[in-house]
Parts: C-alpha cells; sequence; structure tokens
C-alpha cells in the first residue's frame, strides 16, 4: 500500500497543518513516511508545496517522481493546477476555489474553474466560506482535509485522533472547531461524488 | 531510545546533542537554518549547558567552533553552502590545523537554487581542503553519520565536512536515536603549538594531513556507509552519490537493480571500490547530485576510457538538482507524466509582506532617485532583495552579503554620483562593517540605506547582531553624526524622509540613513504569543 500526496498552496496559508495531520495518522498506522516541505524563499508569499508519502514498505525518494501522486489537496485553485504533471492517470485532485490573489496577473477565475472542472475526478469547494459558517474561519485547511479523506486509505477516527493531539494544547473549543471543519469537508466530498 | 519523525536538519541536530556536543555555532542560511534552531528549541540542549546562539556571520561561527574544539569539547557548526565561502579561510587552515575535540561542519547545499544566488556544490571544497566528506542520502544516515563523524573527526584529529542539500535537510522520516554520550571534559590540546601556524609547523602539519589521506580514504570503506552493491547485469555499472541513491531506488519499486551500483556517501571515495566497478562493468554512470565533481574524475580530460555518462554527456542535464524523473530518463525507463500545466497557471514569485517595512523605504528611494539617471542602487541579501520585482524595481545588484556597501563604493570611485547601497541590518553586521570602514577611509561619496527591522527576516525571523547597535558601529568607525540618520519608514512620514534623502544623496562624502520598524512577521509573532500567554 502506498499514497502519494501533492499539498499546494502558498507560502502562508497553512499547508503544513495538513501535512502533520495526515503525517500523525499515518504514524499510527505504523506506515513509513516521507514528506518534504518548502522552507525559505518562497515561503514569502509565493506558491509552496510538500510532498508526502506514506507507505507500508521503506520509501525511497522524498521526492514524488511526476505522474505518480495519488492526490493533489490545494488550498488555492489555480496552485491545484500547477501540480497536475505530478498527478497519475487515477489520481483526485482536491482544491478549495477560494483564489488568493496576490499577483496582477492572476487569471479569470471562471476560466480557472472551467479547467478544474475539465479534471477527469477532483472536488473543488469553497473551503473559505464552508469553514467561516462553522465559526471557524481560520479552519479552512482543514476543511480541505476532510474532503480529501474519503480518498486516503486511512481509517477517520485516524485523522480525528492527529487533530486531537495536534491541538491538544490549544483547548476543546479549538479541536472541536477543528473537527467540524474536517466533518464538513468529508461530507461534501461524499455528498458530491 | 524512541524513534523520531524528524527533518534532516533535525536528524542532524538531534545527533548533534546525542553526541556529547557543548556548542553549536551558525550563521542563519536556508537550507541549514533547522539545524541550530532545533538545538536552540531542545530541552536537552537546555539541560546540557548547549551553546547554541547565533553567530555574526559563518566565519565568526567557524573559528568559534575551533575554538572550542581546541578546548577538547565536541561542536558543530552549520551554514548554507555559500556561507562556506565566507568561512572559507578559516576552513581550509582548520585542516592543517587539525582539531582537539570532534568537529563537525555541515554546509547545506541548494541545487536549484530555490533559496540562494548559486548551486557551488561543498564537496568540492572538502576535496579542496582535504577533509573528509559525509553526504547521507536519507534521514537515518544523517543521525548515524554525526556519531559516527565525531569519532572519525576525533581519531584523525581532523575536522569533518557533512554535505546535506535541500532535498534531504528539509524533508521528514522516521529516525531512531542512539544513547546519549556525555561531553568532553576540558583538555587543551597536548601539542601546545598545533595550532600554531607557522611556516616551519604548518609544513609539518600538512604532511600530516596529506599522510592522513590514505587513512580517510580507508575508513570510506570501512564505515560501512558505501556500499558495493552486486548485479547481474554488467553492461552498466552505477555510481549512486548521497540522495541520488535514492532517486536511482525509486524507478526500481521492488529496489531490485539490475545493475552493480557503488553508493557513495562518503569521501574520499575508496579508489579500490571505483576499480572494482570499472573493470566489472562496460559502461559507468555517476548519479551526482550537484557538479560532476567525480564524473570528472574518473572520465579524465581525454575521456580515453570506457565511456563515462552523466552530467557531462548530456545524460543528465549540467545543472539543477537530480529527482526520480530525470534518473529514469538517464536510464531509459518509462518517464511518464501527468497533464501539462494549463496555460493560465501565472507565476507566483516571492514578495514582501503586506506591511513590511522595506516597502516605504523603497518607495521614498524611488522618488528620489527617478529624478536621477537609472542603474545606481547596489543592494544586498534579505527580503529587501525582492525590491528587484516590480513594482518597485528598485535595486541593480546581489551579489553576496556585504556586497552593496563595497560595491557602490567602487561604482563611486569609477565616477557615478550619486551612489546608494541598501543593505539589511543582519547583512551590515555580516559582511557590511568592514566595506564602511574601508568607504569612510576614502571618504567616498555614497549613501547606504541600513534597512532595521530588527531580524534576520529572510531566513525566517532570527535575532540579528546588529539589534541597538548600528548607530555605535557607524560612529564608531568614522561616520560623521552630522550624516547619520534614523527615519521611520511609514506612509505618514514619506515626504519627510523624501526631502531627508534628496539632502543626503547629493552630500559629497560618506552618508547613512537607517529605516527603522519592526519586521511585520515578527510583530506578529511577538502579538500572537502575547496573546496566548496572557
Ligand atoms: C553568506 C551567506 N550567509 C547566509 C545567507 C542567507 N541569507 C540570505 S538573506 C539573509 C538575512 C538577511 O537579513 P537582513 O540583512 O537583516 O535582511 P531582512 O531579510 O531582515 O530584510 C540570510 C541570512 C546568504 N545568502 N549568504
Amino acid at each position: 500500500m502506498k499514497i502519494d500526496i501533492i499539498l499546494a498552496g502558498v507560502g502562508g496559508q497553512g499547508i503544513l497543518s495538513i501535512a502533520a495531520t495526515i503525517g500523525y495518522a499515518a504514524i499510527e498506522m505504523g506506515l513509513f513516511l516521507k514528506q518534504s516541505e518548502v522552507h525559505g524563499m518562497s515561503q514569502r508569499g509565493g506558491d509552496v508545496q510538500s510532498h508526502l508519502r506514506l507507505s507500508d514498505k521503506e520509501i525511497a525518494s522524498d521526492l514524488i517522481p511526476f505522474g505518480k501522486a495519488d492526490l493533489i489537496i490545494s488550498v488555492e485553485p489555480m496552485e491545484s493546477l500547477r501540480y497536475l504533471p505530478m498527478l497519475s492517470k487515477d489520481g483526485w485532485l482536491i482544491t478549495n476555489t477560494t483564489p488568493f490573489i496576490n499577483i496582477n496577473n492572476y487569471p479569470d477565475v471562471d476560466i480557472l474553474m472551467s479547467k478544474i472542472s475539465s479534471l477527469k475526478q477532483f472536488v473543488a469547494l469553497d473551503a473559505d466560506s464552508m469553514a467561516k459558517d462553522l465559526g471557524a474561519a481560520r479552519s479552512a485547511n482543514m476543511v480541505i482535509l476532510g474532503a480529501a479523506t474519503p480518498h486516503i486509505k486511512i481509517g477517520y477516527e485516524k485523522f480525528e485522533n492527529a487533530i486531537r493531539n495536534i491541538f491538544k494544547n490549544k483547548g476543546e473549543e479549538v479541536i472541536a472547531v477543528n473537527l467540524a471543519a474536517l466533518k464538513a469537508g468529508k461530507d461534501y466530498t461524499e455528498q458530491n461524488s | 531510545m524512541q524513534k523520531l519523525l524528524l527533518l534532516g536538519d533535525e536528524a542532524i541536530a538531534q545527533s548533534a546533542l546525542d553526541s556529547g556536543i557543548s556548542g553549536i555555532y551558525a550563521y542563519p542560511g536556508t537550507p541549514s537554518t533547522e539545524i541550530t534552531e532545533f538545538v536552540q528549541h531542545s530541552k536537552q540542549a537546555k539541560e546540557n549547558n548547549v551553546r547554541s546562539s547565533w553567530s555574526t556571520n559563518e566565519k565568526t561561527a567557524m573559528e568559534a567552533a575551533l575554538g572550542m574544539s581546541y578546548a577538547g569539547k565536541r561542536t558543530m557548526v552549520c551554514m548554507k553552502h555559500v556561507g562556506l565561502n565566507v568561512a572559507a579561510d578559516a576552513f581550509v587552515n582548520s585542516a592543517i590545523t587539525g582539531v582537539n575535540g570532534g568537529l563537525i561542519v555541515v554546509a547545506a547545499d541548494d541545487p536549484s537554487m530555490h533559496s540562494s544566488q548559486n548551486e557551488q556544490d561543498s564537496r568540492f571544497f572538502g576535496k579542496f581542503a582535504l577533509i573528509p566528506v559525509l553526504e547521507p542520502s536519507n534521514q537515518q544516515e544523517a543521525y548515524d553519520m554525526v556519531r559516527y563523524g565525531f569519532e572519525f573527526s576525533e581519531k584523525f584529529q581532523t575536522p569533518v565536512l557533512m554535505r546535506i542539500t535541500t532535498r534531504l535537510a528539509h524533508s521528514r522520516a522516521g529516525v531512531q536515536r542512539q544513547e546519549p554520550l556525555a561531553q568532553n571534559a576540558l583538555a587543551v590540546p597536548q601539542d601546545p603549538r598545533q595550532f600554531v601556524l607557522l611556516p616551519a609547523i604548518a609544513r609539518k602539519r600538512y604532511k600530516l594531513l596529506l599522510n592522513n589521506q590514505h587513512g580517510f580514504e580507508n575508513e570510506a570503506i570501512t564505515s560501512g556507509f558505501n556500499k558495493y552493491i552486486e548485479g547481474k547485469d554488467k553492461s552498466l555499472g552505477i555510481i549512486a552519490c548521497g540522495i541520488a541513491y535514492n532517486y536511482l531506488m525509486e524507478n526500481y519499486s521492488d529496489r531490485n537493480v539490475p545493475y552493480p551500483i557503488l553508493k557513495i556517501t562518503q569521501y574520499p571515495i575508496p579508489i579500490e571500490l571505483l576499480d572494482k566497478l570499472y573493470t566489472e562493468c562496460d559502461e559507468i554512470m555517476v548519479l551526482e547530485e550537484g557538479y560532476p565533481i567525480y564524473e570528472e574524475l574518473l572520465k579524465g580530460s581525454l575521456a580515453k576510457g570506457k565511456k563515462i555518462k552523466g552530467r557531462l554527456d548530456g545524460t543528465i542535464p549540467m545543472d539543477g538538482e537530480l529527482n526520480p524523473n530525470i534518473v529514469a530518463i538517464a536510464l531509459n525507463l518509462p518517464d511518464e507524466r501527468g497533464d501539462a500545466i494549463p496555460d493560465i497557471v501565472a507565476g507566483r514569485p516571492p514578495s514582501m509582506c503586506v506591511g513590511c517595512s522595506h516597502i516605504d523605504s523603497y518607495n521614498a528611494i524611488n522618488e528620489v532617485l527617478n529624478t536621477y539617471s537609472k542603474g545606481r542602487v547596489f543592494s544586498d541579501i534579505g527580503c529587501y532583495t525582492l525590491g528587484a520585482l516590480a513594482p518597485f524595481d528598485a535595486i541593480n545588484s546581489c551579489v553576496d552579503m556585504g556586497a552593496s556597501i563595497t560595491m557602490a563604493k567602487g561604482a563611486a570611485d569609477a565616477g557615478l554620483f550619486p551612489a546608494v547601497s541598501v543593505i539589511g541590518d543582519s547583512t551590515f553586521t555580516h559582511s557590511g562593517i568592514t566595506g564602511l570602514i574601508d568607504a569612510v577611509k576614502d571618504n567616498s561619496p555614497i549613501t547606504i540605506f541600513i534597512l532595521d527591522n530588527f531580524t534576520t527576516g529572510m531566513t525566517g525571523g532570527q535575532e540579528s547582531s546588529a539589534t541597538n547597535r548600528i548607530e555605535d558601529i557607524c560612529l564608531g568607525v568614522g561616520v560623521l553624526p552630522e550624516h547619520l540618520h534614523v527615519i521611520k519608514p511609514l506612509k505618514n512620514q514619506h515626504d519627510e524622509n523624501v526631502k531627508l534623502i534628496q539632502t543626503e544623496l547629493e552630500y559629497h562624502g560618506v552618508s547613512v540613513i537607517i529605516p527603522r520598524r519592526e519586521c511585520i512577521q515578527t510583530l506578529n509573532k511577538r502579538m500572537r504569543d502575547k496573546f496566548k500567554n496572557k
């Protein structure tokens, strides 16, 4: 069993907490894990990616080969498309639809969405609005992760455990909000595919 | 011992602590920064009194580490690849003095230049200085090699260079720890002249270093990190260095490579193993994450031997980091890719943060300089280098840390007036002060902006040696008080700032203007922490 995931977003959007949550769940399952991150210059508002690899066998490369990613999980719609060459023919793309516009040549959002909709297997959801509706404006990334969970071969309760553990120092309220965000994302995917 | 999920950088730091270091010395630089930060945040380090605060630059770090080693203690010094250029004088000569307590120098290279000006290969420096090099292929090996490296260093009384690259530095994996060791006792060298490199002594020490090379090479066989892996298909033999080994393995899902492989993670490369591979196989492929150093060596200038494939013959691109696909192509294996990136996807370069003080500084500087012809701003390395991009287009150079003041001086010497230098606070103490002394000595007509945001911003907000010292330093080296100004880079001060800049630009001597306002990132972090602690 192996799962290769590309996490995508813009520096400062918090893709690393998605990585940490999946990572925690994977370790609990006794899986091998490699996760390469972007530190440094790109974190200043540039495009960032993380390669997250889970397997029941030892993993060789820190980088996922092109065409081999099972999932792209993106907290930003344009960034989700940047990594299409990494996605395998049967892979899924899970993306937020709220654009993060910090450049003046950002593409037309309608064209962007039609490009995403033309993919074979995708889930696109407005995670920012969903998080806001839950009173968890800062947990959009957990909504996105939730939407990805049906496509990651790890039991859902393992993700819940991970959230409880990762946020344990932040209090019950923060845990509850993030669990609700995770659930909202999961429900979205289950109802729309 | 427990298994931890660690970045390559963190594995190195954890192992250094477990190997009983008494101190770590470093100047921040991607991708090496997290090694020292790990030690700074470690409880284990605190309990054992391991010193870990930032040094002013890589040279001071290297020399302080050498001093700690002189006193018999184990120590590590960390830097990014270009930092080794700054520390080179100390580094190269430390091979001649040798060490007392174990000393490991970690140089983190950045092939593909994710956050750097070049992609120089630090293994070259190791070879040049005749210092043994360790190049771990994964996080566990990084951990194990630090422990081994300290033993090696003390056994041969030599500094050891550990070379890593971005992908290992910033990738996490499970790492098995070993039992922690106690720190060494304080003990100065038995030979009181070991570190005195007078020619007569240096000649002897150099001979010793040369004689040790056999021992170093022998270690590279016996330590077990280098491996000769047999293969049935002798039409090709593969030399895979450092993390290139992982990319090779990734292409064979059962890890059964048909060809003989020489996995190299310790240098000098044992000639015995090279000879075996060369003799046994029809052709050789060399996979190096970096410059084709050993490929070139094996091939020779005349290339009269067997066919050697690698970067030099175009089997692999000459520049950039490797990945599994580049290796697949080199081996004629299928290279499957997903859909192409749609044309509508725009580039998203890094940019200065909303609210960054540098933005206000550049707005003021630009307004004044718009009245002169273009091409007058010599800048330096830091967040403010992003002023090179639109909409600012504010700077004309960024070469190496400290080069802003000195290049402005040289251009002024050539007749460019006014010439402007823009340098960050941390970069100023790193390498700007000596250039300022040169400018003051010649009374060069330059205007220097020292952008003081109280931090080393680009690398994530480390403390800056310059904080609360800049005016004293400038006055101390002879900048005139009437040409030293502190301004507040804020929108509502813009007009005043512009006026002052106009005046100082026209002054025929050294002016220093210090736009001072806290980095927006460290400010936000401070506010968050304050809120948390309430
Ligand atoms: C010799 C060398 N060491 C380290 C670095 C990494 N580095 C690049 S910019 C920078 C920090 C600059 O800080 P500062 O001058 O205060 O400017 P800021 O980023 O805060 O604007 C560092 C450490 C480098 N490029 N070269």
